[in-house]
């Protein structure tokens, strides 16, 4: 199931100092979201707001609102465990666990939820989540060699295949594909486009062709200077933002005259 | 196409090349890294030639003349020499297994809670207090325990075999008691457990720091608690280094002499009860003990325990490394 994100007015702090300040986006369901800009403007940590991964460093805390479907994931009652199973996650390095074979990997998630599944149920799994991933044809006879035995590629869609079999109603990317070859980052954005179909997707990119080919809609985010907070510039469709953008500092940014 | 021909090298051009200030510090140091580490083998061998030598004429003599010799295998306990040494081994191993079983658990509870659970300022605290007790003389673990914890505990004793007799490693003695003074096996290995405890909890501590943050965000983004988190990253990661960490435990626990050679009320048999006196030693308190007053023949029938020790160790040692490599594939450092 896809779900739509509304943020509403969102700083994010680690401890005093106000990393980002005052993010109101709306992300919609079934469309892939990049977030595109400099180093150090808080994109991605602005991405781990979105399942509270913020928090697992010491101080970090937020204010505002992360409305999904109209739940604040920020609501007393709302524990951030449960929020990742409905968000998931794939981080920048591949992280397959070195210790886990491939099909423990992909199961790992589905272990945590549902502690009971029968042999067949688990095959299943594994098989429809590696497909998901467009890694089955490339695994299927050696589900059970350890996950890091995998190129840097295949590791990265084994950690998607991990992340999806969990059935998240959204997908976190952060900066995927920035430890790829390009063919491997080749495989990464066609599998982007085919999940869009099931989940809404968010991703961080260093790279502005990979923000024009994959994503329907790009925020630019921009930091004023070191030691101030990061901020949303504009956000629009990403062709308009890749052609006629409304603010002068993202079209300096995305045609290479930055900085 | 023109060819221009090279004018020949002189010396100070081939010079140029083949020296650099860095290369005699460089070969000098390999030389001494080197060194240090045969050192290591030179040492073991010389240990292992010293026991086979020394113990040689115990183990070749007949079990008659050893007993005419020595009066410990003699006149007062009337066991060969190869009985004896089986009984301490047993007492050995059976002590140390105490030890273990109790300081593992601790030690690893311990060291996850100052890795992943302690907020930072409380963690680095009990850090440095576990090193601290891991500095403590065993002879101050030796007294603490004969005098404050074995009285503490003898109660309890009397309680557990009152209520977990039928367990024969629980039973008390034929009269329906235990030992009245408590310095029993369990006692011994109670005091071994928190002896070893600083050193298993240090070393898995590390281990458990080293744990990638990548492979601990990869299990909380996909909605482990932080226990599920320690159970799918932290705990498979640090793996061979909470077996390394165990073994060196055991290999404190198999040595130390002192405490248990001040706690133990001593025997020799096969017993498996842990409640009761005189019915356990351990190789090296047992070596202790005799040692002061032993004839030529004595050093040389000690020595062969030793020898014994030296075996059960390295033995102890070799599993531990099998056990690690057999998952070395999925160990996380390919």
């Amino acid at each position: 199931m896809s779900k739509r994100i509304d943020i509403n007015n969102l700083n994010v702090y680690y401890s005093s100092f106000l990393a980002v300040e005052d993010v109101s986006l709306s992300i919609e369901p079934n469309s892939v979201t990049a977030f595109i800009g400099p180093s150090g403007c808080g994109k991605s940590t602005f991405l781990r707001t979105l399942n509270r991964m913020h928090e697992v460093i010491p101080g970090a805390r937020t204010e505002g609102e992360v409305l999904m479907d109209g739940v604040d994931l920020y609501g007393d009652d709302v524990d951030p465990v449960t929020v990742r199973r409905h968000v998931g996650m794939v981080f920048q390095r591949p992280n397959p666990f070195p210790t886990m074979s491939i099909s423990e990997n992909v199961l790992a998630g589905m272990k945590l939820n549902n502690k009971r599944m029968s042999r067949s149920d688990a095959d299943e799994v594994v098989e429809t989540s590696l497909k998901g991933a467009n890694l089955w044809e490339e695994v299927k006879d050696r589900l059970d060699k350890p996950g890091s035995s995998l190129s840097g590629g295949q590791q990265q869609r084994l950690c998607i295949a991990r992340a999806i079999a969990i059935k998240p109603d959204v997908l976190l990317m952060d900066e995927p594909c920035s430890a790829l070859d390009p063919i491997s980052t080749l495989a990464i954005e066609d599998l982007i486009a085919d999940l869009k179909n099931d989940y809404t997707i968010v991703i961080v990119t260093h790279n502005m062709q990979q923000a024009a080919r994959v994503s329907d809609r790009t925020a630019f985010f921009n930091i004023a200077g070191t030691g101030k907070p990061g901020k949303l510039i504009e956000m629009n469709d990403t062709p308009t933002m890749f052609s006629t953008p409304s603010e002068k500092a993202t079209e300096d940014y995305i045609s290479g005259r930055f900085g | 196409m023109t060819t221009t021909q090279e004018p020949p090298a002189t010396d100070a051009d081939v010079q140029e090349y083949s020296t650099h200030p860095g290369a005699f510090a460089n070969r000098a140091f390999g030389g001494l890294s080197a060194g240090a580490a045969s050192l290591i083998l030179v040492t073991l061998a010389a240990v292992a030639t010293f026991l086979l030598i020394e113990a040689w004429p115990a183990m070749t003599s007949s079990s008659a003349d050893l007993s005419d010799q020595v009066h410990w295998l003699g006149t007062e306990s009337g066991e060969t020499l190869i009985a004896t040494i089986g009984y301490l081994v047993y007492g050995t191993i059976l002590i140390s297994a105490i030890a273990l079983l109790i300081a593992t658990p601790l030690s690893f509870g311990i060291a996850l809670f100052i890795s992943h659970y302690a907020p930072r300022r409380l963690a680095q605290g009990l850090g440095y207090l576990i090193d601290l007790l891991a500095a403590i003389p065993s002879v101050v673990y030796g007294l603490w325990g004969a005098l404050v914890v074995i009285p503490v505990l003898q109660p309890f004793y009397q309680f557990l075999s009152e209520s977990l007799g039928w367990i024969p490693i629980f039973a008390a003695a034929d009269d329906g008691t235990v030992s009245g003074t408590g310095r029993v096996a369990m006692s011994a290995g109670l005091v071994l457990a928190i002896m070893i405890i600083p050193i298993i909890t240090a070393v898995t501590r590390e281990v458990f720091l080293q744990t990638p943050v990548l492979h601990e965000e990869a299990a909380l983004a996909m909605g482990a608690t932080r226990w599920e988190m320690v159970r799918m990253a932290v705990i498979p990661f640090g793996k061979p280094g909470m077996i390394g960490a165990t073994m060196l435990g055991l290999g404190r626990a198999l040595g130390e002499t002192m405490a248990v050679y001040m706690i133990l009320s001593p025997g020799l048999s096969f017993s498996p009860h842990i409640l009761q006196a005189a019915q356990h030693n351990t190789i090296a308190s047992y070596i202790a003990l005799q040692f002061p007053e032993a004839n030529a023949a004595g050093v040389s029938a000690l020595i062969t325990m030793g020898l014994a020790l030296f075996v059960i160790t390295l033995l102890v040692n070799m599993l531990a490394r099998w056990v690690v490599s057999r998952r070395s594939e999925f160990s996380g450092a390919n």
